[in-house]
């Protein structure tokens, strides 16, 4: 692309990055908001909602309910979904079309059909549903995106590094926790990462699982009827500055040194 | 992330000779068998109850009974509704795609050259991951709220008539399911443009293909896997969507979806076979469409 077309991709790319951000500032800015009932009129700056992040009534149990199935469900997704992903790469068996087609599906599955169905079956056998009802549903629908993220890594991994720990007399399992593991290791992080941020920011299939139980997002979507407190809009500029300090860390030292290396080659 | 996994595991080459051993079904089996009890099992528990009949004794109850009549009831019902979701999804992903391929070709192709321009392009665009999409499409729903600042300057500039509203339009909801897919969108396009050997268009240029006709007989083939992923990561969970068609968000009664009324119907109003019912043939529709893109589009392997 020359001439003109050279600055209408900058010009139309920088007005998307920036609509995109609209929201996200917005969010942000009306965590500072002087506000009383509703958050929905600017009506000056205070850090009131910051300091006292639990005083809208239910937002920080919500938070930390959230927090808790995000983080049973990540360690039990990412345990599973990386089995799994380790035998799809190394290992020959029988039902290995239907297997991957039984982890595409959840992918495949619209969320209102996944919660329906779940919430359908905990009916049907009569479970309470709530927090643990929760935690079984993410777990589920975490597990596919686990499989996709380490199957790369384990696909990438040099078998002649495991051959040679087995070469020099290491058991199996020798080889698996100090040679293979460590190597899929940042995989499995990305994995973990990637599930949690999807159980967090989970509504929909919540939604029909939750029974009287509240999560973060499901707080949001009740309070939406009678308006959102400025503390929900701390709680989630909290995270987010939290999560975007560390993806900038890691973005950069992964660029700075791709230059170096660029630099020494 | 697993979005750009999406597209590069289809070419992911796979160097390793495959042994047999009874290790892979002590790998597979714990993971395969939850989604078989928590993922194959509730669909069946949804055909079963989508068939029920109201309990004759009980008010309230549903008992087991073989009425496939509820499929038609529920489509004779909520036909305008599914169109609608359908309809919007498929908007929602055009204008997905029209602006994230731009963006991804941008970040992938353009910002090369600086990487840490790219990085923090990159950043911005998965940022909207990190923080609640209730949240934000509530930020749009203030945003164009009759007293808000969008509102009153297309007012003051006569587009739009002193006592119209955005929100509760079809205009809105499709705004929002476009707003909240562009990242689902852009991250895999921009998987395949980042690993785009450059060499392969100044080729195109060498043999005196115009930038345009490299553009489409290079550049364009080389990021369809990303475009694939891109568009059923976006139209799939936009068809399902309940949170931009609802009324407490940017939607309206009139611009309500299948998901709002699978929600309805299970959650608000009890009739949990017309909710088994709708959510089978949303997904029906789904794999039908997505089988049919899929083999159109020549790559059959997704996973």
């Amino acid at each position: 692309m020359r001439g003109f077309g050279k600055y209408a991709i900058w010009i139309y790319s920088i007005m998307a990055l920036v609509f995109l951000m609209v929201p996200i500032v917005y969010t942000i800015v009306f965590s500072f908001n002087d506000s009383r009932r509703t958050n929905i009129v600017w009506r000056g700056f205070t850090l009131d909602n910051w300091l006292n992040v639990c005083d809208a009534q239910g937002v920080c149990e919500a938070f930390g309910n959230s927090i808790l199935i995000g983080v049973v469900a990540t360690v039990l997704a990412t345990t599973l979904g990386t089995m799994i992903a380790i035998a799809l790469v190394r290992y020959r068996f029988r039902f290995r079309s239907a297997t991957t087609l039984l982890l595409f599906l959840p992918m495949a599955t619209p969320e209102v059909v996944l919660g329906a169905g779940l919430a359908a079956q905990f009916l049907q056998a009569g479970v309470g549903k709530g927090i643990g009802t929760i935690i079984l549903a993410h777990t589920m629908f975490c597990i596919s995106f686990v499989v996709v993220t380490v199957r790369a890594r384990v696909a990438s991994l040099d078998p002649a590094l495991e051959e040679a720990g087995r070469d020099l007399y290491a058991s199996p399992r020798e080889v698996f926790w100090r040679i293979t593991f460590p190597l899929l290791l940042p995989g499995i992080i990305a994995a973990a990462l990637l599930s949690f941020a999807l159980s967090f920011d989970d509504f929909i299939i919540t939604n029909f699982n939750r029974g009287a139980d509240v999560t973060f997002p499901s707080y949001i979507y009740t309070a939406a009827a009678r308006g959102i407190p400025a503390e929900a809009n701390v709680i989630a500029s909290g995270v987010f500055l939290l999560a975007i300090a560390l993806v900038l860390i890691s973005q950069f030292s992964a660029a700075a040194r791709r230059r170096k290396l660029a630099k020494t080659s | 992330m697993a979005f750009g996994a999406f597209a590069t595991a289809t070419t992911a080459a796979e160097p390793v000779a495959r042994r047999k051993s009874p290790i892979a079904l002590l790998l597979l089996l714990p993971g395969l068998l939850y989604l078989g009890l928590f993922f194959l099992v509730p669909l069946f528990s949804l055909v079963i109850t989508s068939l029920q009949q109201p309990d004759p004794v009980l008010f309230g109850q549903f008992e087991n009974a073989f009425r496939w009549e509820n499929y038609v009831t529920v489509l004779e019902q909520y036909w305008p509704q599914t169109i609608r979701a359908f309809g919007f999804a498929a908007l929602a992903t055009l204008f997905a795609l029209l602006i994230g391929f731009p963006l991804a070709y941008f970040v992938g192709i353009t910002l090369r050259r600086w990487p840490l321009l790219q990085a923090l392009a990159l950043v911005l665009v998965i940022a909207p991951f990190f923080i609640s999409f209730l949240l934000r499409t509530i930020a749009w729903k203030q945003l164009f709220s009759d007293e808000g600042p969008i509102v009153g300057f297309l007012q003051a500039l006569a587009i739009l008539p002193g006592d119209a509203a955005i929100t509760g339009s079809a205009f809105a909801v499709v705004f929002g399911l476009t707003y909240n897919f562009i990242p689902f969108m852009t991250l895999p396009i921009y998987t395949s443009l980042e690993r785009l050997d450059l060499r392969y268009v100044e080729a195109g240029g060498d043999l005196y293909a115009s930038p345009r006709s490299t553009f489409f007989r290079v550049t364009l083939p080389l990021a369809a896997p990303g475009i694939m992923s891109g568009t059923l990561l976006t139209f799939i969970p936009a068809a399902g969507d309940y949170v931009n068609a609802s009324r407490e968000f940017l939607g309206s009664t009139d611009t309500a979806m299948i998901g709002n009324v699978i929600e309805a119907n299970f959650l608000v109003l009890q009739n949990f076979p017309a909710a088994a019912a709708l959510s089978l043939v949303l997904m029906a529709a789904i794999l039908i469409l997505v089988s049919a893109y899929v083999k159109r589009s020549g790559t059959e392997d997704l996973l």
